[in-house]
C-alpha cells in the first residue's frame, strides 16, 4: 500500500534489466519501499544503482511470451510479497531490420504486444482484487505515428499503447489505474545502436516524468513532455513529408 | 445489508483504495455465517466517520463495515453515572442527548465527529489527558464481534488480554458493537477558561509545566510560521467546566438555560478546490489567529468554542485540495524537551505552512498495548501532502522522535513504516500474538495493517 506521500512499498518491474524501468524504481525508492521484484528472461537480475539497505531486491524469471504463466507468476509474487503497489511493464525489443522478415516480425509482436496483453491483464486482475495500485506501461512515440524505418516495432508499440489506454479506462472505479508512458529517443543500452533522434533524453528524465505523473494521478505522460506537442503536429504531417523526415 | 463499491480515504484524503462498503446492523453482522461471507480473502474492517487521517478504516479489495444504529443507540444510566451506546454513535449525537441532562463525556478530541467505536479503537485523547487520561480508561464493558463469529461481552477482568489489545487496537481484534463508559456531571454547557497569548516556545513550555495542574483541560495552539524571537508563539487555552456560580458571575444571561446545547455549523467546504493551505494564506491566517486571541482573558465560553472550534467548518479537510494532507503527531518524554524544540525549529525553518499546530502535555498511559498516549509532550502538525520537501522532512522528524524515545499516533499516521511503529511501540509483539490468538485467519484487516505489517 502506498502511503500518503505516494511512496510505494512493493514494485514489480517486468523487464527487470530495463534502464528506464530501473531508473523509475530508483526514483520511487524511500524508507517505505520494502521489496523490488526484478522479473526478466535472464536471471539473476540486479539493480545497477544502490537502493536503501532496507529494500529487499529479488529476481524472478519472466518470459513475455509464456502467456499462460503470467497469471500464476503474479499470484505467487503476491503470495510472497503482498500487494503490488506499482508494476512497471518495461520489457520489449527493438527488433531492427524485421521489416522484411515475417517470422521475426511476428516474434517481435509476440513479445512487445501479445506479451504486454497477457502480463498486463494478469497484473490488472491483481490490482482490481486489491483495490489499489498502478500499472506503468512504457510504450513509445514510435507508436504514435509509425516510421518506415521501424514500422514493425512502431506498430507493436501502437498496439500496446492502445491496449494500455483502454485497460486504464476499463479499470476506472476499481481503485487500480494505468499510466501510459510515451518516451521519445532515450539513451539506454537498448537504443545504443540507433542514431539519436531530436529531443533525446536519458532514462532518469523519463523516470522523473513518471514520478510526477504518478503523483498527479495522470493517465498519460510524455518524456520529454515537449513530445506531446511535437507529435500533436507530426501526427498530421502529409505522408511524403513524414517519409522525408525519417531519413 | 447495503453494499456499494466505494473509493475510501481517511480524513487526510490521501492514498485511496476501493473496497466493498457494507452498511449492516449488529443483528445482520452477527447472524450465523454472515462474517464468513463478508470476509472473503481480503478481510473486514469497521469504519466509523472516517476521521482517522490515514488508512486504518480502509481495506482495499476487501470489506469495510459501517454499523447501522440499533433500536436503542444510547442508554443513559444515571445511577451508575455511565452510558451504554452503539459503537456507531458519534460524540456529536451523544452530546446532543446527554448535555441537556447534565452529563459530559470523560474525553473528547478536537472534533465531535468521531464514533465511540473509533474512540476506543484509537484510544483517543483530548485536552484533559493530563488529568483524565485517554478514552479507554473510562470504558468498563464492550460487546464485540470476534473473528470466529462469537459475540462476547468483554470487561477488563473477564478478558484482560483481549481488552488491552482492543483499546487502541485500531479495530484489528474484532468489531466493537456496543460499549459502556463513565460520564462526568456538569452544571452548565460552558467552560470557565483562561486564554493567553504566549510570545515564544520557551515561555509556553514553562507556562504549561508550571500551570497545567490547575486546570482539567489545557492545550496550546502554536504558530509554526513565526520565526526568530517569535518562534513558537502560541495561544494557550486552559479551563474547567463552569459551574452555575461561574455562569452567574460571567454570563448571567445564560443562567436561565445553562445546559442548552446547540452547536452552530457553517456549510461544508466545496469539493475539488485547489490547495488553499499555502504559505501565502497561512501566514496572514496565523497572524490573525494570534492577534485575535486576547492577551489575557478569564471568562466563560461554550463547550463547542472551547473543545470543537473546527467543527464549525464542515469538511475543512478539503481546503488542502486534491493532494490532501497528513497530520503529523508524535509524543516524546518530558525529558526530551530539546527534541521538541528542535522539531519546532525545523518545521518553522523549512517553511512548511501549518495553520493547525497544537501542543499538549500528556499524562499516564491507559494500558492499551498499542495506545498512543504516554507521559510527555505531544505535538500535532498538519502538513500539505503535496509539499516538495515533505518526504525528507517527515523522515528526519521520524528519526528525531524515535531517537528521543517517542512514538507516532496510529490514528493520525499515514506515512510511517513498520520499522518506525515497531521502534515506538515496545509491546507490539505482545499485541500481535494476542491478536493472532483471537484472529488466526486474519479476518480483520485494514490498509494500515498491511502497510505497517501489524498482523
Amino acid at each position: 500500500m502506498k502511503n500518503a506521500i505516494n511512496q510505494p512499498q512493493t514494485i514489480l518491474l517486468l523487464g527487470g534489466g530495463s534502464d528506464i524501468g530501473q531508473a523509475i524504481v530508483h526514483q520511487l525508492a524511500s524508507p517505505a519501499l520494502r521489496a523490488v521484484i526484478l522479473a526478466g528472461r535472464t536471471t539473476p537480475l540486479e539493480m545497477t544503482t544502490q537502493l536503501p539497505g532496507s529494500v529487499e531486491v529479488v529476481s524472478v524469471p519472466f518470459d513475455a511470451v509464456d502467456h499462460a504463466g503470467h497469471d500464476a507468476l503474479v499470484r505467487s509474487l503476491v503470495e510472497q510479497h503482498g500487494d503490488l503497489d506499482i508494476v512497471i511493464q518495461a520489457f520489449g525489443q527493438l527488433g531492427d531490420a524485421v521489416g522484411d522478415d515475417p517470422v521475426a516480425a511476428a516474434d517481435l509482436a509476440e513479445v512487445n504486444y501479445v506479451g504486454a496483453v497477457s502480463s498486463g491483464l494478469a497484473v490488472a486482475n491483481q490490482l482490481r482484487r486489491q483495490g489499489h495500485g498502478t500499472l506503468v506501461v512504457l510504450t513509445s512515440v514510435a507508436g504514435v505515428r509509425t516510421r518506415p524505418s521501424n514500422f514493425v516495432y512502431g506498430s507493436t508499440k501502437a498496439a500496446q499503447d492502445a491496449f494500455a489506454t483502454g485497460l486504464g479506462h476499463s479499470l476506472q472505479g476499481s481503485g487500480a489505474n494505468v499510466l501510459v508512458v510515451r518516451p521519445g529517443y532515450v539513451r539506454t543500452k537498448m537504443s545504443a545502436g540507433v542514431d539519436e533522434a531530436p529531443f533525446a533524453c536519458d532514462a532518469d528524465d523519463v523516470a522523473a516524468a513518471v514520478v510526477t505523473g504518478l503523483k498527479r494521478g495522470r493517465s498519460v505522460v510524455w518524456a520529454p513532455p515537449v513530445l506531446q506537442g511535437v507529435f500533436g503536429v507530426l501526427r498530421y504531417v502529409p505522408g511524403p513529408v513524414w517519409r522525408k523526415l525519417d531519413r | 445489508m447495503d453494499r456499494t463499491t466505494s473509493r475510501l480515504t481517511g480524513w487526510g484524503c490521501t492514498a485511496p483504495s476501493v473496497a466493498t462498503l457494507v452498511d449492516a446492523s449488529a443483528q445482520e453482522l452477527t447472524a450465523p455465517g454472515a462474517l464468513d461471507r463478508l470476509a472473503g480473502s481480503r478481510g473486514v474492517i469497521a469504519r466509523g466517520l472516517g476521521r482517522s487521517y490515514g488508512d486504518p478504516a480502509q481495506n482495499g479489495g476487501g470489506t469495510v463495515v459501517r454499523l447501522a444504529p440499533s433500536d436503542e443507540p444510547i442508554r443513559l444510566d444515571v445511577t451508575s453515572r455511565s452510558v451504554t451506546v452503539d459503537a456507531s454513535v458519534s460524540l456529536d449525537g451523544l452530546l446532543r442527548e446527554i448535555i441537556p441532562q447534565g452529563w459530559f463525556v470523560p474525553v473528547t478530541p478536537g472534533t465531535r465527529f468521531v464514533t465511540i467505536g473509533g474512540a476506543i479503537a484509537s484510544d483517543i485523547h483530548g485536552k484533559g489527558h493530563h488529568v483524565d487520561g485517554s478514552f479507554g480508561r473510562h470504558v468498563t464493558e464492550m460487546s464485540m464481534l470476534l473473528a470466529d463469529g462469537e459475540v462476547r461481552t468483554v470487561t477488563p477482568s473477564s478478558d484482560p488480554d483481549l481488552w488491552w489489545a482492543t483499546i487502541g487496537g485500531m479495530g484489528l481484534t474484532g468489531i466493537i458493537l456496543r460499549a459502556t463508559f463513565g460520564l462526568i456531571a456538569i452544571e452548565t454547557q460552558h467552560m470557565l477558561s483562561d486564554i493567553e497569548r504566549v510570545p515564544n516556545l520557551d515561555v509556553l513550555l514553562e507556562r504549561m509545566e508550571s500551570g497545567d495542574q490547575g486546570y482539567r483541560y489545557s492545550v496550546a495552539w502554536v504558530d509554526l510560521v513565526a520565526t526568530g524571537a517569535h518562534l513558537g508563539r502560541s495561544v494557550l487555552s486552559r479551563g474547567n467546566h463552569a459551574t452555575l456560580d461561574d455562569l452567574r458571575e460571567f454570563r448571567p444571561r445564560a443562567v436561565g438555560d445553562p445546559l442548552a446545547f446547540d452547536p452552530p455549523s457553517i456549510p461544508d467546504v466545496p469539493r475539488n478546490i485547489p490547495n488553499m493551505v499555502i504559505p501565502f494564506t497561512v501566514r496572514p491566517f496565523n497572524e490573525l489567529w494570534y492577534r485575535k486571541a486576547p492577551k489575557q482573558h478569564h471568562g466563560t465560553e461554550t463547550l463547542t468554542a472551547f473543545f470543537h472550534p473546527l467543527d464549525m467548518v464542515g469538511q475543512w479537510n478539503r481546503l488542502y485540495g486534491r493532494n490532501g494532507f497528513l497530520q503529523y503527531q508524535f509524543v516524546v518524554p518530558f525529558e526530551a524537551v530539546d527534541t521538541l524544540r528542535t522539531i519546532v525549529r525545523k518545521i518553522s525553518d523549512e517553511g512548511h505552512a501549518s495553520p493547525l499546530t497544537v501542543l499538549k502535555r500528556m499524562g499516564a498511559e491507559s494500558g492499551g498495548l498499542l495506545s498512543f498516549p504516554t507521559p510527555g509532550w505531544t505535538l500535532t502538525v498538519d502538513l500539505a501532502a503535496g509539499d516538495r520537501g515533505l518526504p525528507k522532512l517527515v523522515r528526519d522528524l521520524d528519526e528525531l522522535v524515535l531517537a528521543a524515545g517517542g512514538r507516532h499516533y496510529l490514528a493520525k499516521d499515514s506515512h510511517t513504516t513498520a520499522a518506525v511503529i515497531r521502534a515506538g511501540y515496545p509491546r507490539l509483539d505482545e499485541w500481535k500474538s494476542i491478536r493472532a490468538r483471537f484472529d488466526p485467519d486474519r479476518r480483520w484487516v485494514s490498509d494500515q495493517a498491511r502497510r505497517l505489517d501489524l498482523l
